[in-house]
């Protein structure tokens, strides 16, 4: 009975918590769409007393943010494919393959993806100067490619370590080779465990900020992510175009979060322990 | 760390040399060298030749010159650096200790009160409104709580304004003082999601007789989660914890957008700290000698969490077994 009274409570009270998660994502939105003048006038808590998208408009074109945006996609959407593809190389042969020294090899895997980006990111700096890759979307897409590789790895090392044997045996009688098998028969049956590490890797790669930072530095290469920061750090936006930009960058990681958003909370728990 | 790699290359390497072609595993092996390539490259080459650079003086062109352990030494007695470090103690709180406590709270709420009694539906949209930051680039909220933040016409003021504890505004991330305090407060709405997330998934494991039982014997819902709920998902706080504080000491994106380490080095921390040394100030082995000890507390750290996790899996399944 006790429980029946404070249910009412608790339940407000998660609801308020909840509000508060939300809240400067709601302040953005209602300032976004307000006039500078009407900004300037009642302040940021006023509620907007009309859509006003010039703000907008101006951000977009000033920053060429389409631009941004087809950035963040080629690489986002590169790495999540490569890297994809470089862990189920690397997870077959520890997983099912069971190499001898799998375990050194799997502790390797997991201690490249500890280490911080700070302890690589010069040396990638210099060697892509001078290799000529410099300030070229390739050179983030390889890095990143490599560095959620190592995630990747681990994570489908463990989930194919307990792929029924019987059906890899039973190809091989049949006279499939080792290329065969892993092509019809692991990546199909994996393809759910391969679709929630894409959407991870195609996040995590949006999200990324140092390594982008350093690797782009012309307008026309950078990600959505980098541009936004750079402006930020710069100081020079008035509150209209703060909030704007704001909204811009909002928009993409909101419509990733309603489309895959029962991926990314279930995923997480599975990627966190086994 | 390069130990491993070296021994991992030469035991799959001593085997395809050895040549037992009939045997099926031989092959299995050469799925690797695709990744080995790249994790070379991209991995390995740029980490070792960062520790060499860390015993180096280098401007970035020219040749450098070996000074053996000088920069360390010179870390050892820069305040700079241990002020980062400090920092870094305090983002662990924050994006670790905090986030952990809280959202133990919280999923245990969400999972007992609400997901028994107002169904799943409720606890889905609450629970994604807690992840939301999550999925956010940090630069983004970055820009969001500068903006929210400001001194002045800040949304933050403006309401302290409107509730009538206008005394209470602050230039909140330009004060030295207080300067750190609010980027914590930024990183504990940042991180909250992920441990919310991942309890409330191990809390499925719980055993509801537990409770059930416990109930029935007259135990509140505190001693509960204390007794059952905690023990219970014993393993997932340990890799919620290991997990946010290796991210609360790489953590750069937000320093960088919302304070660039100032006012006056009041939020420098050691990954924005080696950024400003490398590419502003240019003394590259000076940079590289601070990532190389943050590389050396990182893996430390690491290490210690995977052992407490295993060593609470085990036990876990000794219990049931």
């Amino acid at each position: 009975m006790t429980t029946a009274l404070r249910r009412w409570p608790v339940l407000v009270a998660l609801c308020i918590a909840a509000l508060f998660m939300v809240l400067p994502f709601l302040i953005v939105l209602m300032n976004a769409i307000k006039s500078p003048a009407e900004y300037s006038q009642h302040g940021p808590l006023s509620m907007p007393h009309g859509l006003y998208l010039d703000g907008l408009k101006d951000f977009w074109q000033r920053v060429d943010y389409g631009q941004k945006l087809f950035n963040s996609v080629l690489i986002s959407g590169s790495v999540a494919i490569l890297a994809a593809l470089l862990s189920i190389l690397n997870a077959y042969a520890i997983g099912i393959g069971r190499i001898k020294g799998r375990t050194w090899v799997l502790a390797f895997f997991v201690l490249a993806n500890m280490l911080p980006q700070e302890a690589l990111v010069y040396p990638v700096y210099y060697l892509a100067k001078e290799v000529g890759l410099y300030d070229t979307r390739l050179s983030v897409i390889i890095v990143f490619t490599v560095i959620q590789a190592a995630f990747g790895t681990y994570l489908l090392s463990s989930v194919l370590g307990q792929f029924p044997r019987e059906i890899i045996e039973a190809a091989k009688i049949d006279g499939a080779t080792t290329w065969q098998v892993l092509w019809r028969i692991v990546v199909p049956v994996s393809r759910p465990t391969l679709g929630v590490l894409m959407v991870f890797f195609f996040i995590w790669t949006w999200n990324e900020f140092l390594l982008p930072l350093v690797m782009l530095i012309s307008n026309d290469n950078q990600t959505v992510s980098v541009a936004l920061g750079v402006l930020q750090g710069q100081r020079l936006m008035d509150a209209t175009m703060t909030n704007a930009a704001a909204l811009l960058g909002v928009l993409p990681a909101l419509v990733f979060f309603l489309v895959f958003q029962r991926t990314l909370t279930r995923g997480i728990a599975v990627g966190a322990v086994k | 760390m390069t130990v491993t790699a070296e021994r991992g290359g030469q035991v799959t390497g001593r085997q395809v040399k050895a040549g037992h072609p009939r045997r099926p595993r031989d092959s299995y092996a050469l799925f690797l060298i695709p990744g080995i390539i790249a994790f070379t490259a991209i991995i390995i080459v740029p980490f070792l030749m960062n520790t060499g650079i860390s015993f180096t003086n280098w401007q970035g062109v020219g040749t450098p010159s070996w000074t053996g352990l000088a920069n360390y030494r010179e870390l050892w007695d820069d305040s700079e650096f241990w002020a980062s470090f400090r920092h870094s103690l305090f983002m662990v709180l924050a994006m670790a200790a905090i986030p952990t406590a809280v959202g133990l709270v919280l999923a245990a709420a969400l999972f007992d009160f609400v997901g028994k009694h107002f169904g799943s539906r409720i606890v889905a949209v609450l629970r994604a409104c807690f992840y939301l930051p999550q999925v956010l680039p940090i630069a983004v909220a970055g820009i969001v709580w500068s903006w929210i933040l400001a001194p002045e016409n800040g949304s933050l003021n403006a309401l302290l304004k409107a509730i009538g504890l206008g005394s209470w505004q602050q230039d909140w991330l330009g004060d030295p003082d207080i300067a750190l305090y609010s980027v914590m407060g930024v990183m504990v709405w940042v991180q909250l999601g992920f441990p919310l997330v991942v309890f409330m998934a191990g809390l499925q494991r719980v055993d509801p007789g537990l409770h059930e039982a416990a109930e029935l014997d007259g135990a509140g819902w505190w001693r509960r989660f204390w007794h059952i709920t905690l023990p219970q998902i014993r393993p997932e706080i340990y890799v919620v914890l290991t997990w946010c504080s290796i991210a609360a000491l790489k953590v750069f994106g937000a320093v960088y957008v919302l304070t660039k380490g100032g006012p006056g080095g009041a939020t420098d921390v050691p990954s924005y700290f080696s950024f400003s040394t490398f590419f502003e100030k240019t003394q590259v082995g000076y940079g590289a000698a601070i990532s190389t000890v943050l590389t050396a507390v990182i893996l430390v750290l690491a290490l210690i969490g995977l052992k407490l996790q295993t060593r609470a899996e085990d036990a876990e399944e000794g219990v049931r077994s």
